[in-house]
């Protein structure tokens, strides 16, 4: 079968993987799983991952889950260029730094920020109470200025001179918020450099590629009234 | 330097300046060593120390209290602007996050394999577990050590606790006798440390929970007894001092800062 990776283009951490896999020339059968269409939901994709989450990888037997673990697992498998994950244990920990503070701080933030402000009432038709939303962008904005000033400082990238895995996981959580109409660089050109040169070095077109769907999410119509109920649920943590 | 030949009265002048000048450099600059900031009520402090400390690595404690607000002291807004513990600092290199702090003591220390094994595939099984564990564990099983919470969001956490042992005993630890293989690994000390702090303030998660309960039961079991009183003595007297009245009362600061992580805490 070869290496699979079961993706949905619409989640952040799957933006990194499919960058990833596609910049460094790893091949491999793109698997999508629309998660607006419940398609996680599907017996079969339980058998790859049954915490019915994306980004899955499957190589042969074995199966993996979580974006950061599956980035790491190519790099090493297809020997990436050092820079992406570097072999110096002090460079390598500022990677590993980034990629463990991100989980609850960006990423929580850049998810909520996109659902709150525009999957809840246009995909779910749920309105989300404007003091909910203003407080996510507040912390946004907070995480956003820690982004600035404890790991971009005045470097090239967040963890040094060379793009790493911690850019590409970055910059693919902060199209979130941009697709849904936040300010994320308007205000900040120091961060607005560094997406620059960050879509540089992933090149233009790639970065267009896996952006696409998410660009478009606002023209997204409306989830069948079964499938709502269904999200809704699942996702109300979601509107903290 | 080139590699072109010098002659030996040079090379002594050299050798000589060189020593000389290490000399002063060391003087200067004593080697500190691996330093680690900890508080021992942090579940993640708990990890790093029990792993320090089973691998027999060399370091200096410097004990953090977070209840009297020593995390916003000037000194240590110096070692880390976050405010936060653990943190690592190996002469000048300074390191947050307490994954990338046991990866980091692991390869520099070398430490037996079991602990983060080189396998690509064990190694991959370790880090799903810690993406799992930082949206899962560690962000909903922070317990408020200081201030009541209302019951209503007592009751909706132990929902969300209850959910995130259901898929850990099901997806992670199933009938292995560890998370992840048939050892003791990194991913096993963060979840404990987790566990550990519902069960210090009076919420026994293991209670009905057989299969997790030998889990613990076995990492208890690796780890000796002094090991295990000298890393959990403070969190398990928590009780005790709250009863007491013997807890400090935080300084405005950090109530402020204990206050948004708890409102975190779905």
């Amino acid at each position: 079968m070869g290496l699979e990776l079961y993706l949905d283009l619409m989640s952040q951490p799957c933006r990194a993987v499919y960058i990833f896999a596609k910049k460094n020339g790893i091949p491999f059968q793109l698997r999508t799983v629309e998660l607006l269409k419940g398609q996680h939901y599907t017996d079969s994709f339980g058998q790859v991952n049954p915490l019915r989450k994306v980004p899955a990888l499957k190589d042969g037997d074995f199966t993996l889950a979580e974006s950061v673990a599956i980035l790491l697992y190519l790099s090493r498998k297809y020997k990436a260029p050092d820079h992406w994950y570097p072999q110096d244990l002090q460079a390598r920990a500022r990677v590993d730094e980034y990629l463990s503070w991100q989980h609850t701080t960006l990423r929580s933030c850049c998810t909520r920020a996109m659902w709150q402000k525009m999957l809840f009432p246009v995909f779910l038709g749920q309105p989300v109470p404007p003091e909910t939303l203003a407080a996510t962008l507040a912390e946004l904005d907070r995480c956003l200025q820690l982004l600035e000033d404890k790991f971009l400082r005045n470097q090239a990238f967040l963890t040094g001179s060379q793009i790493s895995l911690a850019d590409l996981v970055a910059i693919t959580e902060l199209m979130h918020p941009v697709s849904a109409g936040c300010q994320v660089f308007e205000c900040r050109p120091k961060l607005a450099a560094w997406r620059q040169r960050v879509e540089s070095a992933v090149g233009e077109d790639l970065f267009q590629e896996a952006h696409e769907v998410i660009l478009k999410a606002k023209d997204i119509p409306p989830a069948d009234p079964a499938l709502k109920e269904k999200l809704r649920q699942a996702l109300q943590g979601l509107l903290q | 330097m080139s590699g072109a030949t010098r002659s030996l009265p040079v090379l002594l002048l050299q050798n000589t300046v060189s020593v000389f000048l290490a000399v002063i450099a060391v003087r200067a600059n004593p080697a500190m060593g691996l330093e680690l900031y900890l508080d021992l009520l942090s579940q993640p402090c708990r990890a790093v120390f029990i792993f320090a400390k089973k691998n027999g690595i060399p370091f200096q404690l410097r004990t953090v209290h977070i209840f009297k607000g020593q995390n916003c002291s000037k000194e240590f807004l110096q070692i880390n602007s976050l405010q936060r513990v653990p943190v690592l600092k190996d002469g000048d290199f300074i390191l947050t996050e307490s994954s990338a702090i046991l990866i980091y003591l692991s390869c520099k220390y070398q430490v037996a394999d079991h602990w983060y094994p080189s396998d690509l595939q064990t190694r991959s099984q370790i880090q799903e577990y810690l993406g799992w564990h930082a949206d899962n564990i560690r962000s909903i099983f922070g317990v408020p050590l200081w201030i009541r919470v209302p019951e209503e969001k007592v009751n909706r956490n132990r929902t969300y606790m209850d959910h995130a042992l259901q898929q850990l005993e099901s997806k992670f630890l199933g009938d292995k006798p560890f998370l992840v293989g048939q050892q003791v690994s990194l991913a096993d000390l963060m979840l404990l440390e987790e566990l550990i702090q519902p069960v210090a303030v009076g919420y026994d998660v293991f209670v009905g929970r057989p299969r997790l309960a030998a889990w613990r039961g076995r990492i208890e079991a690796f780890l000796d007894t002094e090991l295990w009183q000298e890393a959990h003595g403070v969190i398990f007297n928590i009780l005790e001092q709250m009863a007491k009245k013997t807890l400090p009362v935080p300084p405005p600061e950090t109530q402020k800062y204990m206050l948004l992580r708890i409102s975190k805490i779905p």
